[in-house]
């Protein structure tokens, strides 16, 4: 059937593909970077849809219900896909929850860090001075403190609980945003178009926030993205100490620590919570890599 | 050098004076007064209690009480146990040696397989063995190491009976007594038969777990370290004049690619610390993690605020020794501004 429709328009030149469409494709270069990602969304759609997905309450202690092994095993309950904990909880739904609390945790702790990072590293980098100094010192002395030993100093202060968590793994992380974007910013601060700007009258606020910022992002989004994992892995920690999310909470780090002493009768218990925690983290570090090749050729491993 | 080392120097002492300043703090934060903490449920008189706030200098304004603070820390007074009544310090450098052990251990065994693996990653680009070990990189990475740990005494201990599930030594079979505070030295020095080789097999275990996310570090970082410095023009003369690739790689590539590595190694001593505490909990290792985790569960601040003075205090060292080490190495460092 001739058709002219059919044709491509005749481009003159190829059009440069939009930011957007320019990371995509770096981004789709590196096939580990991808499955991250794959996981990353449906672990998401798990802790979001949570309530939905889970078959039973992650709370409901089920009588006669205990330490059931999972659906391959034999003496499972088919209404207990993955088995029973030691109080008749229901394994999968509790890691279904336990999703929410850990992306929760981390997320939460990745936006304020960012906030807050930004807000201290531009202020750094742009007043300079005694306020620079400040900063800079107050940030390598949270550097100095092994991080859990840190967050473990907090939590003796301020008293173990989720919001707590957040604050201390905030804490205990920010200086890498805070040095980030000092750096970055001071880099961008010596280049032409700073000048250009601040000659044609730009306010210091508007040149931080609109000229500078959006030229740091790139290094920032990388450090976000391995800030997750790490905030996770540490709130887990955390909760595995006994110092994070306390019970009933169906927090990963804490769900493990309650299956110390099941470990070596009912090995499974301790399995999941365990296998959760690392598939996310991985899964975010195959992501953050990805990221970081596509967005910031500097980094890049080559 | 002189004036970088002055210079350096100089940067630790304010980071000394707020750490001091933080921990000073901390102890007055913590919910519970030291005062109602010790006179428990019977009470005490309105007159005892202005005694003990005198004895304890808790009617001094604060400034005084944190330059007391200061003082006595400088004279080598960290506090006093609650629960033990001995000194902090006392206490501290009893177990720290442990916590030194497991550490250097784990340190080494990092080196020893993440610098080769690194290598091998570099010089087989892009290929199988590239990949596995840069997958396996990242999943150490990635690991929960309180879930390692449980899943290696699982494994090792429980199911295949190779290796010992908690503490430094058999305690039923050997004793002496601690010379060096390091098991492996003091086992040697105690001429017990069997003795090394069981404190070995206590060492194990931990080395792994803590071991595993630095290890992870040291090979990327080798990798890309490695990569760039193939990339160099005397790599290539090398290869012209027909050296052989192993040669090029090992001797040639590794030892400039290896300045990175270092400094990442120092930098490794506060997450190895911080890896203690979790590793020391699992396998109950008696060392200075395990010792902080139980100072908090029995509301032992005086011993968490020693504690965690000292070991920040090792870190910031560990740092400045770092730091020297590399202006040393490397006169670019020590001559900018």
């Amino acid at each position: 059937m001739p058709s002219d429709a059919a044709l491509p328009a005749p481009s003159a030149s190829p059009v440069p593909p939009g930011p957007i469409r320019a990371f995509w494709r770096a981004f789709r270069e590196n096939r580990g970077a991808v499955i991250g990602l794959a996981v990353v969304s449906l672990i998401f759609l798990i802790a979001i849809f949570a309530n939905v997905l889970a078959p039973h309450d992650p709370m409901e202690q089920y009588r006669g219900f205990s330490k059931l092994p999972p659906f391959w095993m034999e003496g499972s309950d088919p209404r207990f896909l993955l088995g029973t904990d030691a109080v008749g909880r229901d394994m999968l739904s509790r890691l279904m929850y336990g999703a929410r609390v850990s992306l929760f945790i981390g997320i939460a702790v990745m936006a304020v860090s960012m906030v807050a990072g930004i807000a201290l590293g531009l202020t750094a980098a742009f007043f300079g001075g005694l306020i620079d100094v400040m900063i800079i010192r107050v940030m390598d002395l949270i550097m100095a403190i092994p991080s859990l030993v840190l967050a473990i100093l907090i939590i003796a202060i301020i008293g173990p609980n989720l919001t707590n968590t957040i604050v201390a793994v905030t804490i205990v992380g920010l200086p890498r945003y805070v040095r980030l974007v000092r750096a970055s910013a001071l880099t961008e601060l010596s280049k032409d178009y700073v000048t250009a700007a601040k000659v044609s009258g730009v306010r210091k606020f508007r040149l931080m926030t609109v000229t500078v910022l959006p030229n740091c992002l790139a290094p920032l989004i990388v450090q976000a993205a391995l800030g997750l994992s790490d905030a996770i892995l540490e709130a887990a920690g955390l909760g595995f100490l006994g110092l994070g999310a306390q019970p009933p909470t169906p927090e990963w780090g804490a769900m493990l620590a309650d299956t110390r002493d099941l470990m070596l009768s009912h090995p499974w218990v301790m399995a999941f919570p365990g296998l959760s925690i690392l598939t996310t983290v991985l899964a975010i570090n195959l992501m953050g890599d990805g990221l970081r090749d596509a967005l910031d050729p500097r980094l890049r491993r080559s | 050098m002189f004036r970088f080392l002055l210079k350096r120097l100089a940067l630790t002492i304010p980071t000394f004076i707020a750490l001091m300043f933080i921990t000073f703090v901390m102890i007055r934060l913590v919910p519970g007064d030291p005062i109602e903490v010790r006179r428990g449920e019977r009470g005490i008189s309105p007159e005892r209690l202005e005694q003990l706030r005198h004895e304890m200098g808790l009617d001094q304004p604060v400034w005084k009480q944190f330059l007391d603070y200061v003082n006595a820390l400088l004279h080598g007074d960290f506090g006093t146990s609650i629960i033990s009544k001995a000194p902090v310090l006392h206490e501290f450098l009893t177990l720290f040696p442990a916590t030194l052990e497991l550490t250097l251990c784990a340190m080494v065994f990092a080196v020893v397989l993440g610098v080769p693996a690194g290598v091998i990653a570099a010089s087989r680009r892009g290929g199988v063995y590239d990949q596995s070990l840069m997958g396996l990189a990242l999943t150490g990475y990635s690991m929960p190491i309180f879930w390692w740990g449980l899943i290696l005494i699982l494994v090792m201990s429980n199911t295949l009976g190779l290796t010992p599930v908690s503490g430094r030594v058999d305690l039923i079979k050997f004793y002496y007594e601690p010379v060096t505070g390091f098991m492996l030295i003091d086992s040697l020095l105690s001429g017990q038969k069997g003795a090394f080789w069981d404190a070995v097999h206590h060492l194990i275990l931990p080395t792994i777990v803590l071991g595993t996310v630095p290890l992870a570090v040291i090979a990327r970082m080798t990798r890309s370290s490695m990569l760039e410095v193939l990339e160099e023009d005397y790599v290539r003369t090398a290869r012209a004049k027909g050296l052989s690739w192993t040669r090029v790689v090992g001797v040639h590539a590794l030892r400039n690619a290896l300045i990175p590595v270092v400094t990442v190694i120092g930098l490794q001593v506060g997450g190895l610390l911080a890896g203690a505490v979790l590793t020391e909990t699992i396998f109950s290792w008696p060392g200075v993690g395990k010792w902080l985790i139980e100072s908090i569960n029995r509301r032992d601040y005086p011993a968490l605020q020693g504690g965690i003075l000292l070991i920040a205090t090792i870190v910031i060292l560990v740092n400045l020794v770092v730091d020297l080490l590399y202006g040393l190495i490397n006169p670019r460092i020590r001559h900018a501004k």
